[in-house]
C-alpha cells in the first residue's frame, strides 16, 4: 500500500484539453495510471485522449466514479477549480500550477475545513506511487516501487533523492510534494502521520528549505508523538541571501525567520538523522538502516 | 510588490482611513510650497522608496519651517538612499512626501498579512509604535497580540475588545479601532495585499486614529488582478539583470562570488549554493530555471552569468525532470555561449529526462566543459577551478 494513491485510484483531470493537461494526463496513462473523466466547461459531451469530457467535477464523479483530481488549470483561475472540487467532495485534489494568488489560496483552505477532501500543492509536482500510480508531472524512470516514503517542498530536489535512494537500493512507497507556495494543502506532519500508519513505508525522507515554519512544526509533531518509523531530513538554503525571493514565495519577516541552522536543531533534537548535504540523502538513510540491523 | 509610502496612503485613505495631511513633491521648490500650504509649525520630509527602515538611514526628516523642509527635500532627492531592506545598491529617491507632523497622545503597530502555516489572515497589534518597535521586536520584548480573520472578516466583538485591553488602548477608541480593523481588512482583500502594516498608527488628542506611515505590499501572484497597481511599480531600481531573468521564466538573484550556477529548479538551486560552501568556494548567483522556461529563455539566463565579470567557472547541476528534458537545457547552453564574447570555462552534472540526447547535443557545441557524474564531484571541480587550482 501506498499513501493517498493505491491501484484503485480513479483519476480526473481538470484542464485536461489545454496543452499541459492534454501533454501530463498522456504522460500519467502511459505509466499506467487510470484516468476516467477530464473536466472543461463547455467542452461537456466531447472526448479527449479518449477519455469522456465533462462540464463539471460533481457530474464527472458521478459518471465515472473518480475519486482523485489533478487540476492543471491557469493560475486566474485554479482557486475556482479546487473550490468546486472540495464542494463535489472529491477525496484528492493535487494541484500543479504555480503562481496562484495567496489569497484564493486563504479561501480553499477555509473551505477544506471540515471538507471530506485533501488538497495536495498548489505547486507541486504532484504524489507519486511508484510503478502503481502517477498524479503529476514528476519524471518516473528512477523511481521504484518499494519501502521509502519521500515527502518534499521542492520537485527538483525529490527527484534527485528518489535518484540516490534507487541506488542504494531504497525503492519508495509513495513521494509526495507538498508545493513550494506559502500557503498550501497537507504538509509535513500530515505525511508523517500517513507514513507512519502506512504498512509499506519502513523509512521516510523529509526535504525542506528555508523560509516558512513547517520543518519546525514536523519536528514538534514528532517530539510530541514519537517517531515511530526512521525519518532522514535534508533542509536547504542555508546560504541564501537574505531578505531574498528565491524561488520558492518566502515567508514574511513578522513571522519566525525560517532559518535553516533552526530547522535542522529542532529536527536533530526529535531524532531525526540529518544528511549533512544533497548528494548524501541516499547514504545518510542507508547507514541508517546499517545502524538498525547491527 | 511593496507600494511607496504615498501610494499607500493614498489607496488607505480611499477607505477612509485617516492619515496626515501632506503632498508629493518632486523639486524642492515644491516640498517648500507643500510646506507651506501645511501652515504647521513641524513638517516631515519623507523619501519615498519601495523599501522599508528608511530613518534609520536618514530618509525621514524633520523641518521646523518651509525653507528647512526645502533644505531637506534638497538633500534626499536624487540621493541614493541604502536601507537595511533595499540590498547594497540602494534606491534613488524620486519623490519626498511632505507631511504635517501628527500631535500623538499614543503609538501602536498594527499588521494585517497572511500567516502561512494556517493559510489564514491575522490581525497583529502591538503598544508603542515607530522604529522602536524593529528594535524591541529584534529583542524579543515585544508583546504582540493577533487575532485570526476570515475572508469575510468574521471577527468576534469580544475578540476585538480583548485585544484592545491588550495594548492598552484606551476605552474612547475601541469603537474606532474596530472600524479601522474593517476598512483595513476590506482594503486587504480588494487589492490582494499580503501585508498591510501601519506603524506608527497615532491616537491623536481629539481620538482619532492615524496612519502616520503605512506599509502596503501587494500579492505579486495577483498582480494580474490590479492593472492600475502595476503601472504605480517599477520605479525601484531592482536589478535589471533580475528583472530581465523573471521575464524569461527564470529566478535570478546576484550574489558576490564567483562560481556562476545554472540550476532547474528552486530546491536544487538552494542546495548547489550550499554544496558550494561547503566545498569551500563562493557561488556568484542563484538561478532557478522555472519548467515553463524553453531554451532562449534559459539562454538569455545563462547570458547573465557569462556578462558578471565576477564569475570564472560556469557549474551546469540539472536533473530533467517531466516538463522540462535536460536537452532543453543543453541547448539554451549551446545558444548562450554561441551569443556572449566571453567564454567560461563549464562543469557539468546532467542527469534525468533525456540526458543522452542533451549529450549529443552537447558535443555539437564544442565549448570548454568536463563533465562529473555526481554532482558533489561537479561542485568541487567548479570551485577548484574558479580557485586556480585546476
Amino acid at each position: 500500500m501506498a499513501i493517498l494513491v493505491d491501484q484503485n485510484t480513479c483519476l480526473l483531470c481538470q484542464g485536461m484539453t489545454g496543452w499541459a493537461g492534454t501533454y501530463h494526463t498522456n504522460r500519467m496513462m502511459q505509466y499506467g495510471t487510470k484516468v476516467v473523466a477530464g473536466v472543461t466547461p463547455g467542452k461537456g459531451g466531447k472526448s479527449h485522449l479518449d477519455v469522456p469530457i465533462f462540464d463539471g467535477v460533481a457530474e464527472a464523479m458521478k459518471a465515472t466514479g473518480a475519486n482523485a483530481s489533478a487540476i492543471f488549470v491557469p493560475p486566474d483561475n485554479a482557486g475556482n477549480a479546487m473550490l468546486e472540487a472540495i464542494e463535489a467532495e472529491m477525496a484528492l485534489v493535487v494541484v500543479v500550477t504555480e503562481r496562484i494568488p495567496v489569497l484564493d489560496m486563504v479561501r480553499v483552505r477555509e473551505a477544506l475545513v471540515g471538507s471530506r477532501t485533501r488538497l495536495v500543492g498548489p505547486n507541486s509536482q504532484g504524489v507519486l506511487a511508484p510503478e502503481v500510480c502517477q498524479i503529476g508531472v514528476m519524471g518516473t524512470d528512477r523511481a521504484r516501487r518499494g519501502t521509502m516514503g519521500v515527502v518534499s517542498r521542492s520537485a527538483s530536489l525529490t527527484s534527485e533523492v528518489v535518484s540516490q535512494l534507487t541506488r542504494v537500493g531504497f525503492g519508495q512507497s509513495t513521494t509526495v510534494g507538498i508545493g513550494g507556495d506559502p500557503v498550501h494543502g497537507i504538509g509535513f506532519v500530515e505525511c508523517l502521520e500517513l507514513f507512519f500508519a502506512d504498512p509499506q513505508t519502513q523509512g521516510i525522507v523529509l526535504i525542506g528549505e528555508i523560509g516558512g515554519t513547517e520543518e519546525q512544526e514536523a519536528a514538534r509533531y514528532l517530539r510530541e508523538n514519537g517517531i515511530k518509523k526512521p525519518v532522514v531530513a535534508l533542509i536547504v538554503g542555508r546560504s541564501a541571501p537574505p531578505q531574498r525571493r528565491m524561488g520558492h514565495a518566502g515567508a514574511l519577516t513578522i513571522e519566525a525567520p525560517g532559518d535553516v541552522e533552526g530547522k535542522i536543531a529542532a529536527l536533530q533534537d526529535a531524532g531525526v538523522a540529518i544528511a549533512p548535504s544533497a548528494h548524501l540523502v541516499g547514504a545518510t538513510m542507508r547507514d541508517v538502516f546499517a545502524k538498525r540491523a547491527a | 510588490m511593496q507600494l511607496q509610502e504615498f501610494q499607500a496612503k493614498k489607496l488607505l485613505s480611499g477607505y477612509s482611513i485617516g492619515i496626515p495631511v501632506g503632498a508629493v513633491a518632486v523639486t524642492p521648490d515644491e516640498a517648500e510650497a507643500a510646506a507651506a500650504q501645511l501652515n504647521s509649525a513641524a513638517v516631515f520630509v519623507k523619501a519615498q522608496i519601495e523599501a522599508g527602515d528608511r530613518s534609520m538611514a536618514g530618509g525621514i526628516r524633520a523641518a521646523q519651517s518651509a525653507l528647512a523642509a526645502k533644505a531637506a527635500a534638497k538633500e534626499l532627492l536624487g540621493q541614493k538612499l541604502v536601507t537595511s531592506q533595499t540590498g547594497p545598491n540602494g534606491q534613488t529617491v524620486k519623490r519626498v512626501l511632505v507631511e504635517a507632523r501628527i500631535q500623538a497622545v499614543r503609538e501602536f503597530y498594527l499588521a494585517m498579512w497572511v500567516e502561512t502555516l494556517s493559510g489564514s489572515i491575522m490581525l497583529t497589534a502591538a503598544e508603542g509604535g515607530g522604529a522602536e518597535i524593529e528594535q524591541r521586536f529584534a529583542m524579543n520584548a515585544l508583546q504582540l497580540q493577533s487575532l485570526r480573520l476570515s475572508m469575510k472578516g468574521g471577527l468576534r466583538p469580544g475578540d476585538l475588545v480583548e485585544l484592545c485591553r491588550r495594548i492598552d488602548l484606551p476605552e474612547q477608541a475601541v469603537e474606532k479601532f474596530r472600524e479601522l480593523v474593517e476598512r483595513i481588512h476590506r482594503a486587504f482583500i480588494d487589492f490582494d495585499a499580503s501585508l498591510i502594516e501601519i506603524n506608527p498608527l497615532a491616537l491623536t488628542q481629539r481620538g482619532d486614529l492615524v496612519a502616520v506611515d503605512a506599509k502596503f505590499v501587494v500579492d505579486d501572484n495577483a498582480v494580474f488582478r490590479h492593472p492600475d497597481l502595476a503601472e504605480l511599480s517599477g520605479e525601484a531600481e531592482a536589478d535589471r539583470g533580475e528583472l530581465q531573468a523573471q521575464r524569461h521564466q527564470i529566478n535570478f538573484v546576484q550574489m558576490d562570488g564567483d562560481v556562476g550556477t545554472v540550476v532547474n529548479g528552486a530546491g536544487l538551486g538552494l542546495a548547489t549554493l550550499d554544496m558550494i560552501r561547503a566545498a569551500g568556494g563562493s557561488p556568484a548567483n542563484f538561478m532557478d530555471i522555472r519548467t515553463t522556461a524553453k531554451s532562449l529563455d534559459i539562454a538569455q539566463g545563462i547570458g547573465l552569468v557569462l556578462d558578471n565579470p565576477r564569475a570564472k567557472v560556469l557549474l551546469v547541476n540539472v536533473f530533467g525532470g517531466g516538463m522540462q528534458p535536460c536537452d532543453t537545457i543543453v541547448d539554451g547552453l549551446g545558444i548562450a555561449f554561441r551569443r556572449s564574447r566571453r567564454v567560461l570555462p563549464v562543469v557539468l552534472r546532467i542527469t534525468g529526462n533525456n540526458e543522452d540526447l542533451a549529450r549529443l547535443r552537447l558535443a555539437n557545441f564544442n565549448l570548454p566543459k568536463t563533465e562529473c557524474s555526481d554532482m558533489w564531484q561537479a561542485v568541487t571541480r567548479a570551485v577548484a577551478i574558479a580557485q586556480g587550482r585546476a
